[in-house]
């Protein structure tokens, strides 16, 4: 038998698979072949590491070295000069983007120290796609330490870690566990509810992706808990590698015993089986979702009652967040004081956030609550890119808030955010710079929720879209005095009247741009100026002649021939054939190109 | 529909036969399979699965994944996620309809391109992203779409 002396890890999750990880890896399992050392050294596909705009990445064993954007032609040398020589890539490690400091290791990055993974625990050290990993790896010992306990003990763990629903409300688990259980009924079902739909959120995606049994199990041990034998997922038709993921894994799970009847030689009998969403972002909803999975419109209906006591098929139902499940089999494993030894007072453990936008480590991040939202965009994000001032934060997509500067100290808690106006959310997090206009984010979130609306109840329905009409010309400069009044009135109508939680929070987004961003509404409606110079209505790009070098690469990107000149001379743009679409602001190499204030013709 | 297709479409329906929830899995293969929903398998579906006609509409009608009428062979995916918005998805939709003289929800008259605005695929941190058939591109801008096209021509 060959001795295995080395392990190249390569990430696996969804955004590496697009940049073409898959290559990179046919191509190292050439040159392994080629070199003759493919006994020697085992490749392994892994799951989300978090450094999503660093890949595709690979981490190589037991030294824990991290390459990073790596092309298939990087494959040869890294097999050549470190698995061949023991001489590290240099050229392949990750640069620290602001201090230009390399590191070699995974575990040294800022991105990676900063972090507290229990969730996460399994990303990036195991294969998804082999149950045996999973089980190395304490895998289903929680479900058999679980089945020992009575179901009453179980909830009564979950109950005491502190443990809140990770899809966004905050519900105590243990507390909705006890609820489902109490109530009268059978069956009862557990649904894992892995239906993300918040733009801008993929840490359910990723952990699905990455670890699918910790779900299953996670699942498996509420099934035991609350007395339910059949669990469904409901996952996103848009995440088909999770699908994918999730279906392997049951079938493995399956072929174990440890799905099926008289799990692990007990009386508990559990099965779960897989259903797709299509599309429908109120299907995040719990009874939206339940109507899905019964085959019909997803429709939210008035609660209570809660599915507690009538979900699926009317029966006693619990529907618990991806993120949630994931923290289960840790908290059964090491106890209830383990977990709530982690965050504030009243928000236990870690949360998962997705940090996007403006931010130069983008990816999968996971930090105990309390953490500082400065902590998570400059330690752990490596901060805004390209010199750019911070703006704003937005946490909870569509449903939530945005926190400005000042909040920048504030510890994260579902309790804190909620006193300034956001929310933990589901975990996106989107950062803003100053050419951001924060109007504009509020009509972006609007016009998501006014046309994600299912219909069903008028506040939402009509009133997201007059919020919608209101907000649209704003940014078109034609915004009136009393607007944001309206607005203000408008939003509260809604949030108080809507039968769901699409509708309740929908004005969210609006109300806090609002309160920590009036100016900028101001500036819209009563100087027709767009501060960030972002409502293409309200600029005029045009050139300034002493940078202009006359090299004519805005009139070669220009679609509409507006911007004209002769080579070697001065440019100038025709602002009445421009359409603003900014193509020459960007691709001009000088600089020569800037965003004016509309200047409007008084009469 | 021809006789292979509705052989395809019996063999789904009967598979979710009796099975709690059927509906939305039947759609979802029948999406898969021939790209969109003909009015004829609807008509097959509702009758089959015992469900009125008005509801099969009610349903297709209502989530995104499904569509009335086939889409291009290159069906082109702009998403319009939050990360997407802040780093200027609105321009690549734009250059996407320029490029291919439609508009988006159009199929091109060849039936070769499609476009369509999606909410988030996940790609966040490859904003702004777009998905041809199940292929992600990330980092987009107009030059890339122009060259895209070019490439796939």
């Amino acid at each position: 038998m060959a001795i295995i002396r080395t392990n190249v890890l390569i990430c696996a999750g969804s955004a590496c698979v697009s940049s073409r990880a898959y290559d990179f890896k046919t191509a190292l399992l050439e040159a392994l072949e080629e070199a003759g050392i493919k006994e020697e050294v085992n490749v392994v596909d892994t799951g989300c590491i978090g450094t999503c705009d660093l890949g595709p990445v690979a981490i190589v064993y037991p030294d824990g070295i991290f390459y990073v954007h790596l092309k298939p032609e990087d494959a040869k040398v890294i097999v050549n000069e470190h698995l061949l020589k023991g001489r590290v890539v240099n050229r392949l490690l990750y640069q620290q983007p602001m201090t230009k400091e390399v590191f070699p290791s995974l575990s040294e990055i800022d991105f990676i120290v900063r972090q507290k993974r229990i969730v996460l625990r399994n990303m990036g050290v195991i294969d998804p796609e082999s149950i045996e990993e999973y089980i190395a790896k304490e895998g289903y010992q929680a479900l058999a330490k679980a089945l020992t306990m009575s179901p009453e003990d179980v909830i009564d763990t979950v109950k005491k870690s502190g443990l809140r629903g990770r899809g966004g409300a905050g519900f105590p688990t243990g507390l909705k566990w006890e609820l489902t259980r109490k109530a009268t009924g059978n069956p009862k079902y557990v649904i894992c509810n892995g239906d993300e739909g918040d733009p801008g959120a993929f840490m359910d995606r990723s952990v699905l992706e990455g670890d699918p049994h910790s779900i299953i199990e996670g699942m498996m041990i509420a099934g035991y808990a609350v007395g339910a034998s059949k669990g469904f997922f409901y996952v996103r038709a848009e995440y088909p590698l999770a699908i994918k993921r999730i279906e392997n894994a049951l079938e493995q799970a399956r072929s174990y015993g440890l799905i099926g009847e008289n799990i692990l030689g007990t009386d508990f009998s559990f099965d779960i089986e897989l259903r797709r969403g299509s599309g429908a972002f109120v299907c995040g909803e719990e009874t939206a979702l339940i109507a899905s999975i019964e085959g019909g419109r997803g429709e939210p209906r008035p609660r209570p009652p809660y599915p507690a006591n009538r979900g699926l098929w009317d029966s006693p139902t619990v529907i618990n967040n991806v993120e949630t499940l994931a923290n289960i089999s840790p908290i059964i494993l090491n106890g209830a004081e383990w977990f709530s030894s982690t965050g504030t007072e009243k928000s236990k453990g870690t949360k998962v956030f997705a940090l996007a936008g403006k931010v130069n480590n983008t990816g999968l991040i996971e930090v105990p609550f309390g953490t500082t939202l400065g902590e998570i965009i400059f330690d752990v994000g490596g901060g805004i890119p390209g010199g750019k001032k911070f703006k704003a934060a937005q946490t909870g997509g569509p449903s939530g808030g945005c926190i400005p500067a000042e909040y920048l100290d504030l510890p994260i808690d579902y309790e804190s955010l909620k006193q300034i106006g956001a929310i933990v959310g589901s975990g996106g997090l989107i950062i803003m710079d100053e050419d951001t206009c924060m109007v504009d984010v509020a009509r972006f979130f609007l016009e998501f929720t006014q046309s994600e609306s299912c219909g069903k109840c008028p506040p939402c329905r009509v009133g997201t879209r007059k919020m919608l009409d209101i907000l649209e010309r704003i940014v078109n400069g034609e915004g009136e005095e009393g607007d944001i009044e309206r607005l203000i009135e408008l939003g509260e109508e809604i949030r108080r009247d809507s039968l769901c939680g699409l509708g309740q929070t929908a004005p969210n987004p609006v109300l806090s741009t609002i309160r920590f961003f009036r100016d900028e509404y101001e500036a819209h409606i009563r100087e027709k100026r767009c501060p960030a110079k972002s409502c293409r209505a309200l600029i005029a790009y045009q050139v300034i002649p002493d940078k202009c070098r006359g090299c004519g690469i805005c009139a070669r990107v220009c679609p509409v021939g507006a911007a004209q000149g002769k080579p070697r001379e001065i440019y100038h743009i025709d602002t009445g054939l421009c359409i603003k679409c900014g193509d020459c602001f960007a691709k001009c190499p000088f600089g020569a190109i800037e965003k004016a204030d509309l200047v409007l013709e008084k009469v | 529909m021809d006789s292979t297709q509705i052989r395809q479409l019996n063999e789904i329906i009967s598979r979710w036969t009796g099975k709690p929830g059927a509906l939305m899995p039947v759609l979802q293969e029948i999406q898969e399979k021939f790209g969109y929903i003909p009015e004829d398998a609807m008509k097959e579906v509702s009758a089959k699965l015992n469900i009125p006609l008005p509801e099969v509409y009610g349903v297709v009608t209502f989530y995104h994944f499904f569509s009335l009428k086939p889409k291009g062979k290159y069906k082109i995916q702009v998403c319009e996620g939050t990360a997407c918005y802040v780093k200027g998805a609105k321009r690549v939709l734009e250059k996407f309809e320029e490029v291919l003289g439609i508009k988006v929800g159009d199929v091109t008259p060849d039936g070769k391109f499609s476009i369509e605005s999606v909410r988030c695929i996940g790609a966040c941190s490859h904003a702004p992203a777009v998905m041809i058939n199940d292929q992600v591109y990330g980092r987009m801008n107009s030059e890339k779409v122009s060259q895209l096209i070019k490439t796939l021509k």
